[in-house]
């Protein structure tokens, strides 16, 4: 299992996401995004595009790791590991 | 029944009403987000929003109960796989003789920009976007397709689903794009009232294009009008319209502002005049509303273009024609004078019964009860206004 961890400007559009750990099996982040997607149905949309691409203001990180693949999501997991799905630090 | 005044801003959508004899202002939802369109399905009674969350994509969002919450609309639009279009991209090229080149290449269709939504009988939802894609839904906005007449048409090069097309688009961009690419967008939905097979569609920039068998056909309507701008100025492609309504009551009445002046139509698109007065500042700008009963009477918001964009000369008005375009008035009574330069967005003007409303890029929302003569401010603090309807 790996554990997923949210910037928490993602509860105000999915709020059960902050009410405990979400872990899932995955052997790759892009598999982790999927497994997102059941436990929180619309939210692969708002952190991928329709061609399954992070969408450019959205950061992904294994541990302290930036991901690679912002295009595929290839990227392996380990398990144990944890995945932070965050914000860039953009806007206005 | 009680007007309320839609209001999509930078920073959420407000609720405009009056009480008590003032017109009052309430945040009604997407607090922080930024709503480029809020509007009413007058056959359903929804309220949809379109959204353009800076990180998290363009969403629809949607009301069943008058704004007291909203949700993501069950379907949400998405370009479909195979969907590609021909992109115009300048870049910076020293070996160029002014140091910028285009490039021309073939790019994957994502969503961009939710622009505007139009409405029609039995279920019709068009949704407008960036990059150039007209959405839309039979069955009240549940789903939603992409047209394929539209996105396939020989204008922009073919189709791209199944093969390379022509190589060539006549379609060119806007800056509107919350991705910063130049692409084209769909910013007016016009159903023809007559009947809704008949759909005009604007698009910055291409022009004013036309069905009428429900969506599987489309054609140019631009015929009259000119590109001051352009080398070839009554081209039949390149037009920058800008924002196009059409008379509820006398539909083959169409008003169109364009970044190259005004244009009137008065027999359902098929033509258009030229009825801009540079003389009365009557030129360049972004919105245009028409009177629901008489296709002749239009309001505008003018401005110094297209080198500024601003108000003219610091002095803000709406610009009012009765006659079809042959003579306007600057209408002023009310307005800021001195060092207003607002400006006003395609979507920011509308009227209803004789009440006009107008918000600006600087956060300021005037609004008339008497047609334009005299105006009252209802706030000059909102964030950037993007649209004004009437729900």
């Amino acid at each position: 299992m790996v554990t997923l961890q949210f910037t928490r400007h993602l509860f105000a559009f999915f709020p059960h996401l902050a009410e405990g750990q979400v872990q899932v099996q995955a052997t790759t982040v892009a598999q982790a995004l999927a497994a997102l997607e059941a436990l929180a149905p619309g939210i692969d949309f708002y952190l991928r595009d329709e061609r399954g691409r992070v969408r450019h203001h959205v950061q992904i990180f294994i541990g302290n790791e930036r991901i690679r693949d912002r295009r595929g999501q290839t990227d392996p997991l380990q398990p144990g590991d944890t995945v932070w799905i965050l914000q860039a630090l953009s806007g206005g | 029944m009680q007007k309320t005044l839609l209001v999509g801003t930078r920073k959420g959508t407000f609720f405009v009403q009056k009480h008590d004899g003032v017109w009052q202002a309430r945040l009604a939802g997407h607090a922080g987000v930024g709503v480029n369109f809020v509007a009413r399905d007058p056959y359903t009674g929804r309220l949809w929003a379109l959204l353009g969350h800076g990180h998290w994509g363009a969403k629809l969002s949607i009301s069943d109960d008058e704004g007291a919450t909203w949700q993501d609309a069950p379907q949400q639009i998405k370009y479909p796989e195979g969907a590609r279009y021909i992109a115009q991209d300048m870049y910076e090229d020293e070996s160029a003789d002014y140091g910028v080149g285009w490039k021309v290449s073939t790019k994957a269709a994502t969503l961009q920009k939710l622009w505007v939504v139009g409405f029609g009988p039995g279920g019709r939802v068009y949704v407008g976007t960036i990059p150039g894609g007209l959405f839309e839904s039979r069955d009240g906005g549940a789903t939603f397709s992409l047209n394929r007449g539209l996105w396939n048409h020989p204008s922009r090069g073919g189709d791209l689903f199944t093969g390379d097309g022509t190589g060539e688009t006549k379609w060119f961009g806007t800056p509107a794009s919350e991705g910063g690419d130049f692409a084209p967008g769909i910013h007016s939905v016009v159903v023809d009232p007559r009947d809704p097979d008949r759909v005009l569609v604007a698009v910055s920039t291409a022009g004013v294009i036309e069905t009428t068998d429900g969506g599987q056909t489309w054609r140019s309507r631009n015929q009259g009008m000119a590109m001051d701008h352009m080398p070839e100025a009554e081209a039949e492609w390149g037009h920058d319209a800008h924002y196009i309504e059409q008379c509820q009551h006398q539909p083959q009445h169409i008003w169109q502002q364009n970044h190259a002046g005004v244009f009137y139509s008065d027999d359902d698109a098929q033509s258009w005049t030229r009825v801009d007065d540079p003389d009365q500042g009557v030129y360049f700008g972004f919105p245009v509303t028409v009177d629901a009963h008489d296709g002749r009477v239009a309001w505008l918001v003018p401005a110094r273009g297209d080198n500024q964009r601003m108000a003219i000369d610091g002095g803000l008005f709406v610009a009012r024609t009765e006659d079809g375009g042959k003579t306007w008035r600057q209408l002023r009574q009310g307005l800021p004078q001195g060092n207003a330069w607002d400006v006003v967005y395609r979507h920011a003007l509308a009227n209803q019964d004789g009440v006009i409303a107008f918000g600006s890029t600087t956060g300021n929302l005037y609004l008339s009860e008497d047609r334009g003569e005299s105006w009252i401010t209802v706030g000059n603090n909102f964030p950037p206004i993007y649209s004004v309807r009437f729900a």
